[in-house]
């Protein structure tokens, strides 16, 4: 059973370079080769929905619409595991994603200090972006870099041994 | 070239052992921290020089995982085939190399660290002085190149599974298993064998064997340090386990987290399909196994085996009351055995070497050996394996090096958010299972975090609250809500809002959620609670009856003073953001208590070290 509005498959306003997402997303789901066995294409979910958000960087509506089609099943279970995993979002985050490693060994060390000079100086909350884009700011637990405590990630970029006075560095390191 | 019998597999292995090869071999670590330290630049400064002195037939780089000697990253270690001389050396930089190079391994290059190794490997070797680490899980990992099989197969890799498909019946292994007292390394030590046991007594039919990669406790990394250092040990055994319990399926649910132990775990998957040591009629034996990747997304809980199969099948990662265990009912519905990677990596040496050997190693319990990694407060940071039994005192004075900056060891945590924390009076108990439980604390999947006089001990608990908080799924009361208000009772404590009454509630609340929590992230979650009020009542008590965090880290409990030597110069009166602090000048300043914000300012300002805190 599918739904009958045909929200997703008549949507006019997709950009050329959306459609080329979507197109990306629909080869890899063929790839897979769902339907193999039906009573178990929801397997699948977790695995393209990590396609996806590498492709367009999160899950937004519009996605999430497409993958449950192509699995058919419900929106409202796609958005239940978005919603379930803290890796998947559906909203944009910014460009540079920064990742405050507040595992144990980086808590002892000090990671909590790193994190609230990253919040004054961006001026947003752990989980949150920059109105300009440009800098999301997150909490992760343990990249297993326990070694370098306490860690910060920038995108896949690891910093070990960070500072409270290393925040600035930082982030200067990522202007433009 | 397909490998089809056990016999060409050792002749392959003997064609690889005898080719000719360079007298010297550099071994370089690259695993997650080794890369994070900078053994890129050490690797490119290594190969540029060794095309420039033409040192190709003299020198063979294999690139290797991690050696567990975190602290000292980047790693190299030069070994000489002939005379089995090595030298390990420790912060290596991009300049030391042609030094390094140049001095061979007859005596270290001047201006470098070198480091003793510590540990042996029981399947080949007894011990020397001093090295108390025994590796078996870890053993290739730091030795051989993940990325080629060819490596793995010169070191007897494959032999293991080669015995048990021509020369065992599914019952014989699992009798071995049983008979080595193998227990589960993910953290509960439910015996291995028993667990195989129940899925090969299930009917006949599609099975599923399945590796928990998904290592979600802060603080632990030795999973990710054998899946990147040595993934086909892992493939082996879980072909081992698919031929003993009847499954041609094998599954590795890995975290998204650890994208360098993804790609080698693929490689290395490619690879033995490539030698047909995965896929169909494996040496001959008509026994087929094929492993598939599953993607964790972040969901500490999925750790949990029934969660984590909710997880496989692309639901949210729930865990479901036991029974039906996964044994009789898992992943879609059917048979299936869920282990983790550290017991996986025992399987191999355990079929190789006999049940009696592996029995001789640790405790009559807790047979063999644990990894633990070990970080937070320690001289050196790192990954240890030593036989089970081996002390607390052993692992963080002897491997460990002690405390960092020669601060006070105050406890160390164990189990990570489900365990305990262990205190200096059994610092020289033996460790299994059993003695951590007994403890109040538990194995958990081996991290170990040490803290010192610095940490607050009310605060860390807070702090695994958090985490078990964050990570609730949120299906049943006690974890969901019960959780929340244990946090906010400690929030109370370190902001100085407890009394003697709420360590009453702590207690009574952590009961109800112990014995009421649907599984077992709930029914562990109080632990860090009420191991930390077992060994630091004192600290508690001192935060609500006379609002004071002995370690200095509650803030709002923190009170600034200025003592004797204030010289009255006004600098501490000009930082202040609150104005509360006043005195004429040259003379002794006072801070106004009730308006002080805690903020530190005076304390780091003053140049006299008058303004103490406590």
């Amino acid at each position: 059973m599918s739904c009958q509005c045909q929200c997703a498959a008549t949507s006019p306003t997709r950009t050329p370079e959306d459609a080329a997402k979507f197109d990306e997303l629909g080869r890899f789901i063929a790839s897979l080769n769902v339907d193999a066995i039906p009573d178990r294409r929801r397997g699948y979910l977790i695995q393209i929905l990590h396609r996806a958000q590498s492709i367009f960087g999160y899950l937004p509506e519009e996605v999430q619409e497409f993958v449950a089609r192509a699995l058919n099943i419900s929106r409202a279970e796609v958005y239940g595991v978005i919603s379930f995993y803290s890796y998947f979002t559906d909203k944009p985050v910014g460009r540079y994603k920064i990742n405050v490693c507040t595992g144990t060994a980086c808590f002892v060390k000090g990671a909590p200090k790193v994190l609230n000079e990253f919040k004054a100086r961006l001026g947003i909350k752990e989980g949150e972006s920059t109105p300009d884009g440009k800098f999301f700011l997150g909490a992760l637990r343990c990249v297993g870099a326990c070694s370098l405590a306490p860690v910060v990630m920038v995108n896949d970029k690891v910093y070990g041994n960070m500072t409270a006075d290393k925040v600035a560095d930082i982030l200067k390191e990522c202007g433009e | 070239m397909k490998i089809e019998s056990p016999v060409q597999l050792a002749e392959t292995a003997g064609q690889l052992n005898s080719r000719p090869r360079p007298p010297m071999k550099l071994l370089v670590s690259l695993g997650t921290c080794g890369i994070a330290a900078g053994t890129q630049p050490v690797l490119k400064a290594i190969k540029d020089e060794i095309t420039e002195r033409r040192l190709e037939n003299a020198i063979e780089v294999s690139e290797v995982g991690c050696m567990g000697l975190c602290y000292a990253e980047p790693v190299i270690m030069l070994l000489d085939r002939e005379s089995g001389k090595r030298l390990i050396y420790g912060d290596v930089t991009p300049q030391q190399i042609p030094a390094i190079l140049a001095a061979g391994t007859d005596a270290p290059a001047t201006g470098t660290r070198t480091i003793e190794r510590n540990w042996y490997y029981p399947e080949s070797e007894t011990p020397a002085d001093g090295e108390f680490q025994a590796r078996i899980v870890l053993r290739n990992t730091g030795r051989i190149n993940p990325e080629n099989i060819e490596e793995y197969i010169a070191e007897g890799g494959y032999t293991a599974l080669a015995k048990v498909l021509t020369e065992m019946k599914p019952q014989d292994v699992i009798d071995l298993i049983t008979a080595s007292g193998l227990r589960g390394r993910g953290g509960g030590g439910f015996p291995t064998g028993r667990k195989w046991q129940f899925a090969a007594n299930q009917p006949a039919g599609e099975k599923f064997i399945i590796c928990n990669a998904d290592e979600g406790d802060p603080g632990a990394f030795m999973d990710r340090a054998v899946l990147e250092g040595d993934p086909h040990t892992v493939l082996e055994a879980m072909a081992i386990g698919g031929y003993a319990i009847g499954a041609s399926t094998g599954v590795i649910y890995i975290r998204a987290e650890y994208p360098l132990a993804v790609k080698r775990l693929e490689i290395a998957i490619r690879q033995a399909e490539e030698r047909g040591l995965l896929g169909k009629n494996l040496f001959g034996s008509g026994f087929d196994f094929k492993i598939e990747i599953k993607f964790g997304a972040g969901a500490f809980v999925c750790g949990e085996e029934t969660a984590l199969i909710h997880s496989i099948e692309g639901k949210r990662g729930e865990p479901t009351v036991k029974p039906p265990f996964p044994a009789v009912e898992g992943l879609w519905k059917r048979p299936s055995v869920v282990n983790n990677v550290e017991t996986y990596a025992n399987i191999c040496a355990i079929v190789r070497k006999g049940a009696e050997w592996f029995r001789s190693i640790g405790t009559q319990g807790s047979p063999g050996t644990k990894v633990f990694a070990l970080a937070g407060k320690v001289a050196k940071v790192g990954l240890v394996e030593v036989p089970m039994g081996s002390t607390l005192r052993e692992i963080i004075f002897g491997i460990g090096g002690g405390i960092k900056h020669g601060r006070e060891f105050k406890a160390v945590q164990t189990g990570g958010p489900s365990g305990g924390c262990i205190t200096k009076q059994h610092l020289d108990l033996g460790i299994d299972y059993e003695s951590l439980k007994g403890i109040g604390s538990m194995m958990g999947s081996g991290g170990m975090i040490v803290m010192d006089e610095d940490d607050c001990m009310v605060n860390i608990a807070k702090f695994f609250l958090e985490f078990t908080l964050d990570e609730s799924c949120g299906k049943c009361t006690p974890c969901r809500i019960g959780n929340r208000r244990l946090y906010e009772m400690l929030e109370d404590i370190t902001n100085g809002l407890g009394t003697v009454e709420t360590i009453e509630k702590l207690k009574t609340l952590s009961a109800t959620i112990k014995d009421t929590a649907l599984c077992g992230l709930g029914q562990t979650s109080p632990n860090p609670v009420l191991s930390t009020l077992s060994n630091f009542e004192e600290e508690y008590l001192a935060h609500v009856k006379e609002s004071r965090c002995p370690a200095g880290v509650c803030v709002k409990l923190v009170h600034y003073t200025i003592t004797d030597k204030c010289v009255g110069c006004g600098l501490c009166v000009r930082h202040c953001p609150a104005n509360c602090i006043s005195g004429e000048r040259k003379m002794r300043h006072e801070i106004d208590q009730s308006r002080c914000l805690k903020c530190g300012a005076c304390y780091q300002v003053c140049k006299f070290h008058a303004v103490e805190k406590h």
